[in-house]
């Protein structure tokens, strides 16, 4: 619109479904004729409530009737709570697709290993998409999903089609259960030894809290994966998503133009540099 | 034609005071530095008489003193705490606003900038422009207010005769006399036998200007006058910091103890981000009024030194002063090669001058320089940090 990047693309809700108690997905559709670009596996697109602010989402969904778009929103603060709030028919302010891809349509007859923390599965669910849609140019694809609880957990159509998948290997860890809860309890890294894939010829992300995904990395490098072969969804706080606001920067990289997708060899040397 | 090659002219200030008229008449909105509240600002002027005459300065580490003098001309001082990135990025602009409601609305965007002029720019915020360019221009986005404010603009620079003791543009490539980037340079020359300026044209407009002034061509001796000027200021700059061997430094000492102790002075006030000509950070405000079907979307200036610059959910990012400073420090002098080519820091000397407590950015760097940590080792830490929950 007018050319400015600051200006958004106007979206009306057209359907929402609940994941869990904070946590809701929505389906938008443009208002008019125009549209934003696009949108691929690890894109984010920045979403506007009327009045109130402007917040990076995720792709969690990439649907074949473009220009229809999928994001799945956690109400954690003002913007988010607002946009959770409004109904279907009401209208969201969209710029995008900012971003790098997770590098998913590149690798073929690679084995695939994919660590989603929490929310973190939101940006990883179009990778997966994308890899059942295209199951014969992949090996063997591990999903490692953790969670805080049984009550935390998303996507459970998806989830429950994913384990009975026999072409993906889709694994759940929550760190709290309740006491029927049957399934792995723990951090997400333990899951490593249910994976099955060859290291030197895997492709690994991780999205989800940083701590998670700096001890998933170390996982992924003890298992023998390369280092040029695991990339990672950085979190920053983000005003522009056009590397004009400085607010997301680690070290020398923008996370909203270098990433927030980044290749774990980006990253390496300022992940462990504290408050950086 | 090339710099060295253009006639070069000798203004009186009549001949200024001409030029100004004429670019009101034109329109232009013409900007310059004037004497307020204690200290030259820049700011809208009317008419070539409100610029600063007859100010010397004194610029210290956190302190800053202007006094009268009879001899003094128009630009005999250095910078003061303002630059032109007010004008071409301002402090609080509206990016658009809507009217409606959630369930329906409609956005539109406000009007461009006005053309404008800045008189006596110097190197360094001439630098800074560039700088800013290669920012808000030649990345994949654009700024499209600054874009349109730059493209009408006029730039009237001065050769910087009177550094302040802050002043270390010659660590830079740049150096008190503007080379290029402008449409017209002065350098301002007041002594016993007059008041006169040496003027270098170099846009179109400019050069037929100066063509109709019938203004006098600059003898050898004019000329020769000029130059020693501009190296008497060169001599009382002295170098004090070699900008790539300081960004080689900094990516390897992000850990230097050193930090903690400029941190145990450094009131994270965010000053010398707010005076630094090139320093660009900005955050959103939504602003919607009473009603509540007209909201306001604004861009302002922000600051790594803010609390919740770096906020995500959960919490700061950078919560520690001495995180912020070295976030700064390193921005400016390391981290803005990798992304813009370029240094961040253009040495005006203004965060020196502006800081309440007189942090200097080049004693800090010195002080790590005289003692390196050394490159950071390829640790793959895990440290005594637990990885206790998934989200
Ligand atoms: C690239 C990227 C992709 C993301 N994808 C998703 C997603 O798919 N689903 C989802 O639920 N969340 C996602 N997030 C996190 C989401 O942006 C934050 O939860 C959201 O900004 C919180 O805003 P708030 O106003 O609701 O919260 P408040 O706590 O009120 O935050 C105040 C302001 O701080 C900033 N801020 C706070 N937390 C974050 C954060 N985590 N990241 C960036 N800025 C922050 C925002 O400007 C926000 O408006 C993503 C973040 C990034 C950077
Ligand atoms: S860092 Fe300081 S000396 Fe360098 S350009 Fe900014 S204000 Fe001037
Ligand atoms: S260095 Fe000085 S001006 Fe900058 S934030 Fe610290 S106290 Fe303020």
């Amino acid at each position: 619109m007018n050319g400015s990047p600051w200006n958004p693309v106007l979206y009306k809700v057209s359907s929402k479904s609940i994941e869990n108690a904070d946590l809701l997905t929505f389906e938008l559709d443009p208002v008019g004729d125009e549209a934003i670009d696009p949108i691929a596996p690890g894109q984010f697109n920045m979403l506007y409530a009327f009045g109130i602010g402007e917040i990076p989402i995720s792709v969690s969904s990439i649907l074949p009737s473009y220009p229809t778009l999928v994001h799945t929103i956690q109400d954690v603060g003002r913007v988010s709570k607002s946009l959770i709030q409004l109904p279907v028919g009401d209208i969201i302010g969209v710029r995008g697709p900012f971003g790098p891809e997770w590098p998913v349509a590149q690798v073929k007859s690679k084995d695939v290993l994919l660590i989603a923390g929490g929310v973190g599965l939101c940006p990883l669910r179009p990778v997966i998409e994308y890899i059942l849609d295209h199951r014969e140019q992949f090996g063997e694809v591990n999903v490692l999903f953790g969670t805080r609880h049984p009550d935390n957990i998303i996507y459970h159509r998806d989830i429950i089609s994913w384990q009975s998948d026999p072409s993906i290997n889709f694994q759940i860890t929550v760190d709290h259960a309740f006491p029927s809860w049957r399934g792995n309890v723990g951090v997400v890294t333990h899951l490593i030894d249910k994976a099955k894939f060859y290291p030197e010829n895997t492709i690994s992300f991780l999205c989800g809290p940083e701590v998670m995904m700096r001890f998933g990395i170390y996982a992924c490098l003890d298992a023998g994966i390369s280092e040029d072969m695991v990339y990672l969804s950085m979190e920053r706080n983000m005003k522009c998503a056009i590397g004009l606001c400085g607010h997301c920067q680690v070290g020398p990289y923008f996370t909203c133009k270098d990433g927030a997708v980044f290749p774990y060899t980006m990253m390496k040397p300022y992940l462990n540099i504290s408050e950086l | 034609m090339r710099s060295k090659d253009r006639p070069r002219y000798v203004l009186t200030v009549d001949h200024l005071r001409g030029l100004f008229d004429e670019l009101s008449d034109q329109g232009y909105e013409q900007v310059g530095p004037i004497f307020r509240d204690g200290a030259i600002m820049l700011e809208k002027i009317n008419s070539f008489d409100e610029l600063t005459l007859g100010y010397l300065e004194q610029q210290d580490k956190g302190s800053y003193n202007l006094d009268q003098h009879p001899d003094a001309g128009y630009f005999q001082y250095s910078v003061g705490p303002q630059s032109f990135k007010k004008f071409l990025n301002p402090p609080r602009r509206k990016l658009w606003e809507a009217n409606g409601s959630s369930s329906n609305f409609e956005i539109t965007v406000p009007e461009r900038p006005a053309k404008m002029v800045f008189w006596g720019v110097r190197n360094c915020d001439i630098e800074a422009i560039r700088i800013l360019d290669k920012v808000f221009l030649e990345g994949a986005y654009v700024n499209d207010w600054y874009q349109a404010a730059k493209e009408d603009l006029l730039i009237i620079a001065v050769g910087c005769t009177h550094p302040s003791k802050n002043c270390f543009c010659t660590s830079f490539d740049s150096g008190p006399m503007p080379y290029e980037g402008y449409d017209l340079s002065l350098v301002e020359v007041k002594d016993g036998a007059g008041h006169h300026f040496i003027a270098d044209g170099k846009s179109d407009l400019i050069k037929h200007w100066l063509n109709d002034t019938e203004a006098q061509l600059a003898s050898k001796d004019d000329l020769e006058i000029a130059s020693r000027t501009i190296e008497e200021a060169i001599d009382n700059m002295p170098i004090r910091l070699n900008p790539k061997e300081a960004s080689e430094l900094l990516k390897t000492n992000l850990e230097h103890s050193h930090w903690e102790q400029v941190a145990s002075r450094c009131l994270s006030c965010a000053n010398c981000t707010l005076v630094c000509p090139t320093c660009f950070c900005s955050t959103t405000e939504d602003i919607t009024d009473i009603s509540g079907d007209h909201t306001e979307r604004w861009l302002t200036w922000d600051s790594c030194f803010v609390g919740d610059f770096s906020y995500i959910h959960g919490g700061q990012i950078r919560p520690s002063t001495r995180s912020r400073y070295r976030q700064w420090m390193t921005h400016k002098l390391s981290n803005w090669y990798d992304q813009f080519g370029s240094s961040g820091c253009v040495g005006c000397g203004r965060c020196i001058t502006w800081c309440p407590v007189g942090i200097d950015i080049t004693e800090e760097l010195a002080a790590i320089n005289d003692n390196p940590v050394g490159p950071a080792k390829d640790k793959k830490s895990r440290g005594n940090e637990k990885h206790k929950g998934s989200t």
